[in-house]
């Protein structure tokens, strides 16, 4: 009788309940609907058969971010302030942004190289209609700076996909382009003296950063968003659950509203804190916290819950099969460009809300690079088809504690990029090395 | 079990012949299938297997002849013409999408939606129902990606994927080439089951134990040309070989052999 060597190779092996197929007739004979999970150890089971097979990266890189948390704290013994804490969430919320836009591409398996300078272009259309002669209200100026981007990614997209140019191509060529359209939009400008426009006179513009919430107000917020958190998840694992369908345990449930409250309940109280000084008072969750975790949900959302994500997964993974599945593979590529332009200009104009102003000496390219690598350390891979927004979220806030802790020892711009550089390739690496553990990588 | 002499063919083909350039790879090809029969296509490399299944696809419209659906004469010029008639064609690579879970790849291009968001529970009860019927049972979880399960579970999802489109005719390519002993046993089994819930079937094969471990009808290309065809007690290994090899047989099947055992026929 021949060995079933197929049947072993296919089938996980580890801390799985289903005991391995003994002989040829058994694989038949197996009792009808062990399909739906049921007890937390069959849960645990399957996911511990995610995590081997590099589907829920996440666990490895809290325990990353805390060792450089610890390691940092240690060097300069300082890190771990409020004004601190809340410093480094402001620079993470320009990479995590950026990693949020750069998602689009790679879990297409494609990537964006211009986002950062389509991010600045948009910031600066944002900084010229705030300013005079157009002194156009915050929320005309911030939409149609987001659409400029939006059909800045759609053209782009369009040669992607309609000419099939590689995207790394056009993009590399946007990276240059948008900063010399950038510099030649300030240059007609002759109020932006030195190329430097300030919107730091439109208070709410500005403040997105560093404006606060008093901290009352910030933990009604925070009790109203984990209610609808909590909600949402307790009702719909529950409806699954009596519906007979997968779904975790109720205590699984139970931890992972806990585990979201707690570490929310942790940012608002370390956000009250007074980071100024006993005479002008600073405390208070600051607005991009609740416009990051609103950009966060949305995209969350859309990758998870409409056809349009579904369809970008199942690009990134095999093209033949989704335009045989009936999907318009080049429309929701062109789509996925635009809407990570769309992204990128919301980065752009967090960075010029954190800066208080837009200028033309922005260095691009790093922004870019930090972009991809929030999403990458985050666990979204470079090789498609894998990978979620909130990823960028964590892998945001890992580059900018890096980036953070760097300038309080003093290293300087060299030692930084080096650093930078080193962990994104690391990040790679982990991805590459994920990827090829699993059984149909080819 | 309805013999296929009764008539009452879901699709059938007439006069079927399709030329590259100088090369005729299809010349004039009859063949009948028949809801809730598995017919065998066999045929040597080249014998025009892919060219006949594409045609049917709507991949490569045909030269000459005719296609009948239900004894209606159509015309399946398109993927999409064929999809609308209720043919579905499983390929050797099966087309899933390894990051996606079952129910994912079940679905694709067909979510279900409720005010606009993806509707995953009706999803997945309708995937449930849809494996459970075709007694897939050895899948842990309807929720774990493609990637992890065995070529033949694989299989099953794409079968199971057909079913759930209310496939009438399931054409496989090769459905059991790179599987082991015992997941080939799954899909032929699997492909039993098909074929019982009243499906047309045509599984293209190589592999002669498959062909008459699961087939009740076969016909034989060779050069191109329909070489043989009909049902499968009319045939033996020997005689298969010959119309593969040469398109004739000088063979008669001896005494009224069932052959339920192939490999033993070889040595009578």
């Amino acid at each position: 009788m021949a060995v079933p060597t197929d049947e072993q190779r296919g089938r996980p092996t580890a801390g799985g309940p289903v005991p391995p197929v003994p002989d040829v007739v058994a694989a038949t004979e197996v009792p009808v609907s062990p399909v739906v999970v049921g007890s937390l150890r069959e849960y645990l089971g399957t996911q511990w058969q995610r995590i081997r097979s590099g589907q829920s990266g996440m666990l490895p890189i809290v325990l990353g971010l805390i060792l450089i948390v610890v390691v940092f704290q240690v060097l300069t013994s300082k890190y771990l302030t409020a004004g601190d804490i809340v410093n480094i969430l402001a620079y993470g919320s320009i990479f995590v942004t950026f990693g949020l836009a750069e998602t689009f591409a790679l879990v297409l398996s494609e990537i964006d190289l211009s986002i950062s300078y389509v991010g600045f272009v948009g910031a600066m259309i944002m900084a010229e209609l705030l300013n005079r002669p157009f002194d156009w209200p915050w929320w005309a100026a911030v939409v149609v700076a987001l659409l400029a981007c939006g059909v800045i990614g759609l053209v782009q997209g369009a040669l992607i996909t309609k000419l099939r140019i590689p995207s790394f191509v056009v993009t590399l060529a946007g990276l240059l382009g948008w900063q010399g359209f950038l510099i030649f939009i300030t240059g007609a400008d002759k109020t932006a003296v030195g190329g430097v426009l300030s919107i730091s006179e439109n208070r709410i513009v500005w403040g997105i950063v560093n404006a606060q919430m008093s901290p009352v107000a910030g933990w009604i917020v925070y009790a109203a968003v984990i209610a609808a958190f909590a909600a949402y998840v307790w009702s719909r694992d529950g409806r699954r659950r009596a519906s007979g369908l997968s779904a975790p345990p109720r205590s699984i449930t139970a931890a992972t509203i806990v585990g979201v409250a707690a570490l929310g309940a942790l940012l608002v109280w370390v956000c009250g804190f007074n980071r100024g000084s006993s005479i002008v008072v600073l405390e208070g969750v600051p607005y991009f916290v609740p416009v990051l975790i609103a950009v966060i949900v949305l995209l969350t959302v859309l990758f998870h819950r409409t056809r349009f994500g579904r369809y970008l997964y199942a690009i990134g993974a095999n093209p033949e099969a989704a335009r045989r599945a009936g999907i318009r593979v080049a429309a929701i590529r062109t789509l996925a460009f635009m809407l990570c332009s769309f992204t990128a200009g919301i980065a752009g104009v967090i960075y010029a809300s954190r800066q208080g102003s837009m200028s033309i000496s922005v260095t691009g390219g790093v922004y870019t690079l930090l972009g991809v690598a929030a999403a990458v350390i985050g666990g979204t891979s470079l090789f498609g088809g894998r990978g979620k927004p909130v990823y960028a979220v964590i892998g945001g806030v890992i580059v900018a504690a890096i980036y953070y802790g760097l300038f309080l020892l003093g290293v300087s711009a060299d030692g930084t990029y080096m650093a930078i550089a080193v962990v994104l390739v690391a990040a790679a690496t982990v991805d590459t090395l994920a990827r090829r553990r699993r059984p149909s990588a080819t | 079990m309805v013999g296929a002499s009764e008539g009452g063919a879901l699709l059938s083909l007439r006069g079927l012949s399709k030329s590259f350039g100088p090369v005729r790879a299809l010349t004039q090809v009859d063949l009948d299938l028949y809801p809730g029969h598995v017919t065998a296509l066999a045929g040597d490399n080249g014998a025009g297997k892919s060219v006949l299944i594409k045609t049917v696809a709507g991949l490569w419209p045909p030269d000459e002849g005719e296609l009948f659906w239900e004894g209606r004469r159509v015309h399946v010029h398109s993927p999409r013409d064929a999809e609308a008639l209720g043919i579905t064609i499983i390929y050797q690579d099966l087309a899933l999408c390894d990051n996606l879970d079952i129910v994912q790849n079940m679905f694709l291009g067909h979510e279900r939606r409720r005010m606009g968001l993806l509707d995953e529970t009706s999803m997945e009860k309708t995937a449930r129902k849809t494996l459970e019927a075709l007694q897939v049972t050895t899948i842990r979880s309807i929720r774990q990606p493609v990637e992890s399960l065995s070529g033949g579970q694989r299989q099953s999802v794409a079968v199971a994927k057909a079913v759930m489109a209310n496939a009438r005719l399931v054409i496989m390519d090769e459905p059991t080439a790179a599987l082991g002993v015992t997941q080939t046993r799954m899909v032929l089994d699997l492909i039993h089951r098909l074929a019982e819930q009243g499906v047309a079937v045509m599984v293209v094969s190589h592999n002669l134990n498959d062909v008459f471990e699961v087939a009740d009808r076969i016909a034989i290309l060779h050069l191109g040309r329909l070489a043989a065809a009909g049902d499968i007690i009319e045939f033996d290994r020997a005689r298969v070989v010959d119309y593969m090899t040469s398109g004739t047989s000088e063979r008669s099947v001896g005494n009224g052999r069932r052959p339920e055992a192939p490999a033993e026929e070889r040595g009578s």
